[in-house]
């Protein structure tokens, strides 16, 4: 016993030192899902930041940009774990991340147990992180799921015709966000929805739900990360399915268009909206395409959504320190008020926050077509800009709607 | 009506996958009472590697045998190596087991990433086939599938029934003690057995990882899907494993089509039911 | 018993003075937890010889009682009083331990290992599924240590002592229901079941009241684990924190109470610092390397370890446990 307590004390007392602040560095801390099914997508996020503190040569005001890297598997858990550990043992200052929707909306809670730590989203995009029961410290330099599909919803009904759909897509908080935002405009015009597919994340046999399509349907929204994609179009195609895709922004992220095997083709003609496009010309894009393509060779083709948006969050951190000179005392509230009232051009156009500090963006509805080396990139069609998250009804008539669920809207 | 048609051809393609995966399961257990927990790393280990072999020779079937020939050799490799020297202590071999599938798993996503890889199956066998009299389109792989597991079901039955091996492996599954007292160098038996179960599975992970895709955490869900077949049917029973696997195959699929919110609950329901009525699993032997 | 006890929380209150909160929280309080329910494990596997990984699935349930019976951020549940929430939880964990039990309890050996697997798995596809009673993928949040006379449990310090306190007391309880005739029993029906019979024991009802005591202690530990992280969801009760039960409880050693708390230290301290000392995403490599280093050298984890090389104060016999044949 003693022998274990003697061993605790010893711990005890070099742990102690942890949290002890340099004075010429700026502690910054990134949460990605660096374990587990999304850990590519994890890799992309860390990425960006990467890039975002490289472009200011590791400092910022004078003072050194330490950067300590968290990783979660995608679950809630995990991600709380990762920011007490950067937060409360390493002294992070500055928390950018995490990736996805259920561990925004833990780190949100997290964030307002540590007031003397700012937290930038990352990647997460459900609704409720910002809409309902926002943080005073969490800031969301990107848009949520419904932001992401902006314009999609009007597209498929007008420009391609489509009136009545089916709807595949995983069943939890990001999903229900992204089919809500696709679904409000689509819906108003008097697009029909024939059923909607919910299904488990990490599904990997679809043919269940395949045989359940209807037939009379015009196209199908298909709403799956990564792998699920990926195995939910193999097997659509190889049982002959021949309906049109409109795909929600992570169907068709780089990381699905870069992968192994031919059943992605059957995308070429997909519409989606998402807040990158690959063949966008804006010089910043480019610019950042050309940054991304230079440090990380190994990387995808074209940076991922998450390599921008991390990279987004991580350079508005960085120049509202610029403004403030490095000035973090005071609980951050000189670093808070430049970082609410900042407005920059991103790689994805111009950005800013509303007043529940979620951002206000440019979104990109475009087409998926071959790209020069055989793979397959998406087409620039047109900009959807400014776009805040009560998609244009002002916030009484939006939250009204209530939150994002399996059965939300109704589409009566 | 074609709804259900084809959620009972899907269930039956399924129960084939399912087949492939725990019949190798089963027959380890059956022998030497040890349960191999790393039976889905190398699932997806053998389905890695036949990835790499078809990627780099251009041919799908030479990526089959190299799936199903590496795991054989890893399976001979673990026996000869590790489980050897715990022989008895079955806990022990188990939680080995355990630890190897975590390590296994973690090297794999450190080789292969979190990405999907998919197989390039030859033309022959992709897009979709009408099948007469159903009038129903569906495709050739999951057919194909079934095919192949009914064939190793066959062959299985065969070299256990009708060789001078499967004689003995029959008789160390009986009786153990009885086997190596007529002077049957058993250990021998047992790498032979170890390295054909582990090569069901490599075998498995080629045409699994062709039917749906390859990714991390499908060495769980194989190894899940090993285990319930193998405790429905019973335990070291090739007959009881191909009844488990139509089983839970039927129930994951009608369970996925006609309510999908439940339907992955419903598989482990079976399961509890089954081992409430007879623990031993359906076509066991009682200890 | 009693002065080593003592000696225990002086050493806990020693520490909470000298140790910074991310120390007392994140390593102290979580080894505890952990070691906690990893040592109902040493009642069932040690003793028993009833080798279950649903032990994490039995914590989950009484935490989603906390969180659905008392208050929590996603506006379902009961919203009552902690003075019924905490005991209901314990209760409502404790009978779903006996059940599994009772399932399982048809079982032995092997199978029971994959039986105990297989009902974590269904209650973990269940929570992800079920919106009405676990709230799905999300789970729940906003859940908090009470308040209990003015003294905030939330506080680093309290938070630490209240989690060293219950696993000290965890830790004394099983010693002394190691010594007294039910665990002797339990040991008997171990190792021969059949003779115990004989002897007049009732050899399913002892096994079911291992199970009850192994799930009491589970849900002691599922509740704080709840207040330690906030939250609940499925990720909580899957798979791998399932099987990081066992690991903890194997490394650390299931003869004698102590172990499962030695493991629980190991595991969180190389869990917590191996993003320092490794590639972060290569914890795995290592915590599989060190769980299967440690089983094929020792036969019962690092305390198996301390007994042949006699580490003082850990040698079997040292905490007055009955031995492991």
């Amino acid at each position: 016993m003693k022998l274990k307590t003697l061993t605790a004390l010893a711990l005890a007392a070099t742990l102690q030192t942890g949290a002890a602040l340099a004075d010429d560095t700026i502690k910054f801390g990134a949460i990605a899902t660096l374990e587990g099914p999304f850990a590519v997508l994890g890799q992309e996020g860390i990425r960006g930041v990467e890039l975002a503190i490289e472009e200011f040569g590791g400092e910022v005001a004078g003072k050194k940009i330490e950067l300590m890297v968290g990783s979660s598997n995608a679950q809630p858990d995990t991600a709380v774990a990762a920011a007490r550990k950067l937060v409360e043992q390493d002294g992070a200052q500055i928390v950018i991340g995490p990736l996805s929707g259920s561990e925004g909306l833990a780190i949100k809670d997290y964030s307002k147990t540590q007031p003397q730590a700012s937290f930038l989203n990352g990647g997460s995009a459900a609704q409720d992180t910002t809409l309902r029961d926002p943080s005073e410290n969490f800031f969301r330099w990107n848009p949520d799921g419904a932001q992401w599909v902006a314009g999609l919803g009007e597209y498929t009904f007008k420009e391609k015709g489509y009136r009545n759909i089916a709807i595949v897509a995983e069943d939890y908080s990001f999903p229900y966000t992204l089919v809500f935002g696709f679904m409000k405009p689509y819906c108003e015009l008097g697009g029909k929805v024939a059923e909607r597919f919910w299904v488990p994340l990490g599904t990997k046999d679809y043919s269940s739900v395949i045989a359940s399509i209807p037939d009379d349907i015009d196209a199908i929204l298909v709403t799956l990360g990564g792998s699920d994609a990926i195995n939910f179009l193999s097997q659509y195609q190889q049982a002959g399915g021949e309906k049109p895709m409109v795909a929600g922004s992570i169907t068709v992220d780089q990381s699905v268009l870069s992968s192994k095997g031919r059943s992605k083709d059957y995308l070429i003609g997909t519409p989606t909206s998402s807040p990158v496009a690959d063949t966008n010309t804006a010089k910043e894009w480019t610019d950042f395409v050309s940054a991304y393509q230079a440090k990380f060779p190994e990387g995808l083709p074209t940076p991922s959504l998450f390599a921008q948006e991390y990279y987004v969050s991580t350079k508005a951190a960085l120049l509202a320190l610029q403004e403030v000179d490095g000035d973090l005392s005071d609980q951050q509230k000189a670093f808070r008020a430049a970082l609410s009232d900042l407005t920059f051009l991103t790689p994805a156009g111009e950005r800013h926050l509303d007043e529940n500090r979620q951002v206000v963006t440019d979104i990109f509805l475009s087409e998926i077509r071959p790209g020069e080396d055989g793979g397959l990139v998406s087409e620039l069609i047109s900009v959807i800009p400014q776009v805040n998250q009560t998609l244009g009804d002002d916030r009484e008539t939006f939250l009204a709607y209530g939150p994002v669920g399996r059965d939300n809207p109704e589409c009566k | 009506m074609k709804l259900f048609l084809l959620t009972i051809l899907n269930s039956l393609t399924l129960a084939g996958l399912y087949f492939l995966v725990a019949s190798g399961f089963s027959l380890v257990f059956g022998l030497m009472r040890s349960v191999n927990l790393a039976h889905g790393a190398l699932y997806l280990l053998g389905g890695y590697i036949g990835w790499e072999v078809a990627e780099f020779s251009g041919s799908w079937l030479i990526g089959i045998a190299a799936g199903a020939v590496s795991m054989a050799l890893c399976g001979a490799l673990l026996q000869l190596c590790v489980f050897r020297f715990l022989e008895g202590q079955e806990l022990r071999q188990t939680l080995v087991s355990i630890g190897l599938s975590i390590i296994v798993a973690d090297v794999m996503l450190a080789t292969w990433g979190g990405q999907a890889y998919q197989f390039e199956v030859p033309d022959f066998l992709w897009g979709s086939v009408k099948i007469p009299l159903l009038g129903l389109k569906y495709p050739i792989y999951r057919l194909f599938v079934l095919a192949a597991a009914v064939l190793a079901g066959i062959l299985l039955w065969l070299l256990l029934n009708r060789t001078r091996l499967g004689k003995m492996i029959r008789a160390g599954v009986d009786d153990r003690t009885m086997l190596e007292a007529t002077g049957v160098d058993i250990q021998k038996i047992f790498v032979v057995v170890f390295a054909l179960g582990a090569g069901l599975a490599g075998l498995a992970g080629v045409v699994g990882g062709s039917a749906l895709s390859l990714s991390p955490g499908e060495d769980l869900r194989y190894l899940l899907a090993s285990l319930v077949v193998v405790i429905v049917g019973g335990m070291g029973s090739i007959a009881g494993a191909a009844y488990g696997a139509l089983l839970i195959g039927f129930a994951d699929t009608f369970g996925l089509a006609y309510s999908p919110t439940y339907g992955v609950v419903y598989t482990f329901l079976i399961m509890i039911v089954v081992l409430a009525v007879r623990p031993q699993g359906l076509m066991g032997k009682s200890s | 018993m009693p002065t080593r006890f003592s000696l225990v929380l002086f050493a806990l209150a020693g520490l909470s003075v000298v140790a910074n909160d991310f120390f007392l929280v994140q390593i102290g309080a979580q080894a505890a937890i952990l070691g906690l329910i990893a040592l109902s494990l040493t009642v069932l596997a040690g003793w028993g010889g009833i080798v279950s990984l649903s032990q994490m699935t039995v914590a989950g349930i009484a935490g989603y009682s906390v969180a659905l019976l008392g208050s929590n951020s996603a506006g379902l549940g009961f919203d009552l009083s902690m003075v019924i929430v905490v005991p209901s939880a314990l209760a409502i964990g404790t009978v779903f331990g006996v059940l599994v039990g009772a399932l399982a309890g048809r079982t032995s050996g092997i199978h029971t290992i994959m039986i105990t697997l297989a009902v974590g798995v269904a209650v973990y596809f269940l929570a992800n599924q079920n919106y009405t009673i676990f709230n799905g993928f999300t789970g729940y949040a906003g859940l908090e240590a009470p308040k209990i006379f003015g003294l905030d449990l939330r506080q680093p310090v309290p938070f630490f002592l209240l989690c060293g306190g219950l696993a000290a007391a965890g830790w004394a309880l099983v010693s002394v229901i190691g010594r007294s005739p039910f665990g002797i029993g339990l040991i008997g029906v171990r190792d021969n079941a059949r003779r115990l019979t004989a002897l007049g024991y009732n050899v399913p009802a002892h096994r079911l009241m291992a199970h009850g005591l192994a799930a009491f202690l589970a849900s002691v530990g599922g509740i704080l684990l709840v207040w330690y992280n906030g939250r609940i969801s499925p990720g909580t009760i899957s798979v791998g924190p399932m099987i990081d039960i066992l690991i903890i409880a194997v490394i650390g050693g299931m003869a004698r109470p102590i172990g499962p708390f030695i493991g629980a230290l190991l595991f969180v301290l190389l869990k917590t610092f191996a993003i320092d000392l490794v590639d972060p995403e290569r914890f795995n490599t290592v915590i599989g390397l060190v769980f299967v280093i440690v089983v094929l050298v020792s036969r019962d984890g690092l305390l198996g370890l301390a007994d042949r090389i006699r580490i003082p104060g850990l040698q079997r016999g040292a905490d007055g446990e009955t031995e492991r044949p």
